[in-house]
């Protein structure tokens, strides 16, 4: 497999009234083609800011202040807003969270599916007509060619999803980054879209980023899981093994807040305090707050190491004694 | 890939279901046929006139100053009576609907293109652009309309023409804020980001996406609008300074009745001043309803 999107040192930056938040700190990772990542972590962790961050769509008061995105070998930071144009929707999709939002109220699917084909290729609308019918197909919509006249109020949550992954899926892209799309769902649609999700990534090559806080989600869909945390990915690994084995302790706190880690009648192992906020971030590791293992010398930042594939942020991670 | 099952139903539209909506009021309806009737006898008012009122040539002065319901020298029934030219009323009040809307929707309609456009611009666009924009909407609305329309008329001179740029002048503004405000609030949401993530184009996601949604709330201030804008010609022409008396419009035969109310002869002023309240009443009627159906806070 070969390397398709490679992030170093991504840092994003806001500016707001009382000064400069950096949403993304420092954020490193590889992608390989076809590969799924899960990108885990709670609010305000910067998940989706990375995200946001390699379709080039952050707004001023944002800003990419530094790093770099390659992809396909070319680079995202500083390009141009044209070729980021060309890009998007054609070689790196984004599904959103709210299936409700994502659609546009008063144009009919097929007006929408047929400008995203339109916007990039020079075919007739006739072709980009059978080329959404076939994409709304894909992804389990009966009937599409009926469906395909109706308007997204015509729909349910799960329906809208499904068409939002169909437009995802119109260029078939290289990458699609997909922000939290079964948060806003029932659970019993959760568990089809995702089945689905990772059937269509597979069959395609596609490689997909999973932005989610849910471990649940990523445990059965993603090779390999990031967990962010205040801006930075503090644990990378293979994702049986990052969720077996945790080795960064804002890993293990997250595995162990999941209620079934507990006995019924248990209090909620949750993790004591709450997340820093990021305007005022001291040096050294942001959770050494929270961690029950901070020492002084969590005062120094630490590197994210990398031991035999597993990358974690912390000066004292959780190695199960092998002796 | 397992198929999930969907009743495909007929297709309704979202313009469908808003038709349904408006017609659940009655006054509404009403002054929906009041507007159909007032549009469709001043647009065929050529047709079903008694007589052209421009002919000059037509009008007999030793029929001037008829009551209602009088004959006329030729034989004809003045059933509104005539007014100081010897002028059928009724036809007068059918050409001078003409004008009037004509003058109103026009306006309207420029003025409401010109609005949204600057509005969903500066909405979409941002930093000094917007700035600039509604720093002169500001200025604009700062003055009374009928202020700005009679300086303007002043320079202008007389004309439809002149009076539709007056008109124009005044009002955008008013369609400027309002678009611009309901374009900030359809930015934010997420099918703007998502379109912007499959790599549109800006000029279409200003034009088919971001403009139609925020089409509703301009809708309302449009029928409030031109309800203004004819009652706004109808003053100026009252003072004499909007339309030139060779086109009468309604407010200018008011003007004209003006002078024998004190003598009795009232239907020259009375009868365009019900054709002119009957299409304001009307308008705002449709214009009410309108705002009721689109307006998402009293949605059911």
């Amino acid at each position: 497999m070969t390397t398709l999107l490679s992030i170093r040192n991504l840092r994003t930056e806001f500016a707001t009234r009382d000064g400069v938040l950096p949403a993304v700190g420092d954020v490193s990772f590889d992608l390989e083609r076809g590969e799924v990542l899960g990108l885990v972590g709670e609010s305000g962790s910067g998940k989706s800011v990375t995200g946001f961050s390699i379709l080039g769509l952050i707004d001023p008061p944002g800003r990419i202040a530094g790093g770099s995105i390659l992809f396909n070998g070319e680079e995202l930071v500083g390009i141009g807003p044209e070729r980021m144009r060309a890009l998007r929707g054609r070689r790196i999709a984004m599904i959103f969270q709210d299936p409700m939002m994502t659609l546009n109220p008063v144009l009919s699917i097929e007006t929408q599916m047929v400008e995203t084909v339109l916007a990039h290729e020079n075919t007739s609308h006739a072709a980009a007509r059978d080329r959404s019918i076939a994409a709304l197909a894909r992804v389990g919509i009966a009937s599409p060619a009926e469906r395909l006249a109706q308007y997204p109020h015509q729909f349910s949550g799960g329906m809208r999803q499904r068409v939002a992954i169909a437009i995802a899926l119109l260029h078939s892209p290289d990458l699609i980054i997909a922000d939290e799309p079964t948060t806003a769902l029932d659970v019993t649609v959760q568990g089809q879209i995702l089945y689905e999700m990772q059937k269509l990534v597979r069959e395609s090559g596609t490689a997909l980023v999973w932005i989610t806080h849910d471990l649940a989600v990523v445990a059965g869909l993603a090779d390999r899981i990031a967990v962010m945390y205040a801006g930075r990915i503090v644990e990378l690994g293979d994702a049986d093994a990052v969720l077996e084995a945790p080795r960064h302790p804002y890993t293990r706190g997250l595995l162990d807040s999941v209620p079934a880690a507990t006995a019924p009648g248990q209090r909620l192992r949750q993790i004591s305090g709450s997340t820093p906020s990021l305007l005022k971030l001291a040096p050294g590791c942001a959770f050494r707050e929270r961690c029950s293992r901070a020492a002084a010398a969590c005062s120094a930042m630490p590197e994210l190491d990398d031991r035999d594939g597993r990358r974690v942020r912390c000066h004292f991670p959780l190695i199960e004694a092998v002796v | 890939m397992s198929a999930v099952t969907a009743s495909v139903e007929p297709v309704e539209t979202p313009w469908r279901r808003f038709a349904a909506q408006f017609a659940e009021s009655r006054i509404a309806m009403l002054g929906l046929v009041m507007l159909a009737v007032v549009i469709g006898v001043a647009v065929l008012a050529p047709v079903i006139a008694p007589q052209n009122p421009y002919d000059l040539a037509k009008l007999d002065l030793l029929d001037a100053r008829m009551q209602p319901g009088e004959k006329g020298m030729s034989g004809m029934t003045f059933w509104l009576g005539t007014d100081g030219q010897g002028r059928d009323m009724l036809s007068a009040i059918l050409y001078g609907l003409r004008v009037s809307l004509m003058v109103g929707v026009l306006s309207g309609v420029i003025a409401l293109t010109i609005g949204s456009v600057v509005g969903v611009l500066a909405a979409y666009l941002g930093g000094r652009f917007e700035q600039f924009v509604m720093r002169v909407v500001d200025i604009q609305l700062g003055f009374p309309a009928i202020l700005v329309a009679l300086i303007l008329l002043a320079v202008l001179g007389k004309g439809v023409d002149k009076i539709i740029i007056a008109l124009v002048t005044v009002q955008w503004a008013y369609y400027a804020r309002t678009a611009r405000s309901a374009a900030l609030v359809e930015r934010n949401k997420e099918y703007i980001e998502a379109a912007r993530s499959l790599g549109l184009s800006g000029v279409r996601i200003v034009l088919r996406h971001l403009l139609p949604n925020s089409l509703p709330p301009l809708i309302v201030v449009g029928t409030v609008q031109i309800a203004h804008a004819i009652a706004l010609e109808a003053t100026l022409s009252f003072l004499g300074l909007g339309l030139p008396p060779t086109e009468p419009s309604l407010g200018l035969l008011i003007a004209n009745g003006y002078d024998y109310l004190m003598s009795g002869k009232y239907w020259i002023s009375l009868y365009p001043g019900i054709a002119l309240l009957l299409t304001i009443l009307a308008i705002n009627l449709v214009g009410d309803q309108l705002r009721d159906v689109l307006n998402p806070r009293l949605s059911r």
